[in-house]
């Protein structure tokens, strides 16, 4: 360690001081913003969560006011979007980084993905809207609204996947091919698995957004809250949920967004809680594969 | 001929590379066509949603004229002769943006130097977690603790100020100012991280050559490290308007809802927040309205993108 007395460190600089103070209140500050907007959350809302909370569909007949409907429902759109972004992004990562060519093509698929991340998401609601619900006929449903989300998260996944792909050693390419294989069996079996933590932080990344999401649903997925019945056999399961797809259904964050306008600030504040705590897990999940990539490399 | 060479060559070595050539040919073909489908797609996609825009947004310009929309200060809709003015809108977007910005940016670009050069260890491992988290907060829940927590406060500073002047419209604290501190705190995650990794990605030599001629910490920090890294910052800032220009769903409840002059006690409406909250019962031409507030938020996006793009490569330019 240097030695502290010299007549460097006696010097006194009130300007740096300062500076550095404002560094550290800076800092803290974002720390207690995140504190006290989370505690605060908790604090209002976890006298609200309960088992019947989180399991029953708001009923005027049956007197509750529960979630359940809207936390299927999330679940669902998060599934459907994930099914419908994930192979196209991952597809046109792939093409970006192994088979093109650098020239006007990446270049524009660059450009678009950079344009499509930057989109506020009312304006994918506004085009979700009139294409998936107007042009293609699905109106208010989860379908349009994991459709309008797909297109929404699209740019993360392809982003995430590139990154993935450009952090694999040349070597790994070179070794396949020169033992033989074709470009595309390599792709499949070296490429894509040793990519794959950073294509599943690209989806559980989505995933945090699609929970999150509001404004692109609201006027595309619509805001039922009813709950699926549990179908007959497996047949009569998979009939239900293709029906199910068809209805509209109001995720957790569309819920909270009505409840909060009609002053229903209790549910609102539960419907907060429930939605903060999937946010933590989404940052934890994503904390631990962090980690084991680290260890791994 | 050739039949014959290829079963006498799949008798031989059946299995072995040189047997399936043909197929594999094919599977090699097609799969490069789905890879380039897939990366035509992100193109479709951005484009249909600028052409549908426009097809749904230009006829509202068309209509009701340019000048009247964009300079007009009259937004009523529904009323039996509408008129259509969105001036206030665009500016009450304007200037909350700028104050939201003007909040936010000291602050992230002063965590920023706290996580990427100032910080001891264990506090670190404490900042970026929270900065983490709180980038995934849904905006709804801003909204939220921003209706009922601060605009409480928010009325009680209003009654506090306009106590004597019988001239002011109250507003329960659902005002420009208390929109401007949501977002501001909306877009702290966004540009952090990137001011961040703006300063990581300064060269060492930059550093080392400060310290080096006697800099302190501070000194090195703050004159040498950071103007290094002003294309990055910039960046941050850039992307934190666009941010806080397309939200929506935050700050409609919190800035009131009345088209007004963007004063910072006035209950306000911006661009994003008129779209959500008029959609639900618009019709006709109101609708092709809010189509066209759409599409003037997409170009201005897209603007903000261009601008973004020549800003980076520039600082590469002068980076490298």
């Amino acid at each position: 360690m240097v030695d502290e007395t010299t007549l460097y460190h006696k010097r006194k600089r009130p300007a740096e001081a300062f500076l550095l103070s404002a560094v550290y209140g800076a800092a803290s500050m974002s720390v207690i913003l995140l504190a006290g907007m989370v505690g605060y959350v908790f604090f209002k809302g976890a006298g609200t969560v309960s088992w019947s909370f989180l399991t029953t569909a708001a009923s005027v007949l049956q007197k509750t006011s529960g979630i359940g409907g809207n936390l299927v429902n999330t679940l669902y759109i998060a599934v459907l979007t994930l099914l419908a972004a994930v192979p196209v992004g991952v597809g046109a990562a792939v093409y970006l980084n192994e088979y093109a060519k650098p020239g006007k093509l990446v270049r524009l698929v660059e450009f678009t993905t950079e344009t499509l991340s930057g989109i506020p998401s009312v304006i994918f609601g506004l085009f979700g809207m009139v294409f998936f619900g107007e042009t293609l006929g699905l109106g208010y449903s989860l379908l349009a609204g994991a459709f309008t989300l797909s297109l929404m998260v699209l740019p993360l996944i392809v982003r995430n996947t590139q990154e993935a792909l450009r952090t694999v050693p040349d070597s790994y390419r070179m070794g396949a091919l020169g033992l033989g294989a074709s470009r595309f069996y390599m792709i499949r079996t070296i490429l894509l698995p040793s990519a794959m933590p950073g294509i599943l932080t690209g989806l559980i990344l989505a995933a945090g957004r699609i929970v999150g999401e509001s404004a692109a649903l609201l006027f595309t997925a619509g805001s039922g809250s009813r709950l699926p019945k549990p179908g007959a056999g497996a047949s009569d399961t998979i009939r239900r949920l293709w029906e199910k797809a068809h209805e509209s259904g109001g995720t957790l964050a569309v819920e909270l967004y009505l409840q909060m306008q009609n002053g229903r600030y209790e549910t609102a504040f539960g419907i907060g809680c429930v939605l903060i705590g999937i946010v933590l897990c989404i940052n934890l999940l994503l904390k631990l594969g962090a980690d084991r990539l680290g260890n791994k490399a | 001929m050739r039949e014959g060479m290829k079963t006498k060559q799949n008798m031989l070595c059946p299995g072995s590379v040189m047997a399936d050539r043909k197929k594999k040919a094919v599977v090699e073909g097609i799969a490069q066509a789905v890879f380039g489908v897939c990366a035509s797609f992100v193109i479709l996609v951005t484009a249909s949603i600028t052409v549908y825009m426009i097809g749904k947004g230009a006829s509202a310009f068309w209509k009701v004229g340019v000048k009247e929309i964009l300079f007009g200060t009259v937004w009523k809709p529904t009323a039996e002769k509408p008129s259509y003015g969105i001036l206030y809108m665009i500016l009450t977007s304007a200037v909350g943006t700028g104050l939201a910005v003007l909040l936010s940016v000291p602050i992230g670009v002063l965590t920023a130097v706290f996580l990427a050069e100032a910080a001891d260890k264990r506090l670190a491992a404490v900042v970026k977690p929270a900065v983490e988290l709180l980038a995934g907060i849904p905006s709804v829940i801003y909204g939220l603790l921003g209706i009922s927590l601060l605009n409480p406060l928010m009325y009680r500073l209003e009654l506090a100020l306009f106590r004597d002047s019988p001239g002011h419209r109250f507003t329960g604290g659902a005002n420009l100012l208390s929109a401007a501190l949501v977002l501001a705190v909306m877009i702290l995650p966004t540009v952090i991280n990137i001011s961040e990794a703006a300063i990581r990605g300064v060269q060492p030599g930059v550093r080392a050559a400060s310290l080096a001629l006697g800099g302190s910490r501070i000194q090195t920090i703050f004159c040498a490290v950071l103007p290094a890294a002003k294309s990055g910052i910039v960046t941050a800032v850039v992307l934190g308007v666009g941010r806080a220009v397309g939200e929506a769903m935050a700050i409609t409840l919190v800035s009131g809802g009345c088209v007004n002059p963007p004063l910072p006690f006035y209950s306000v409406r911006f661009l994003a927040t008129a779209i959500v909250s008029e959609m639900g019962y618009s019709s006709g031409l109101h609708r092709q309205m809010l189509f066209a507030i759409g599409l003037a938020l997409l170009i201005f996006i897209m603007a903000v993108n261009t601008a973004l793009t020549k800003i980076v490569k520039k600082g590469a330019e002068n980076g490298g």
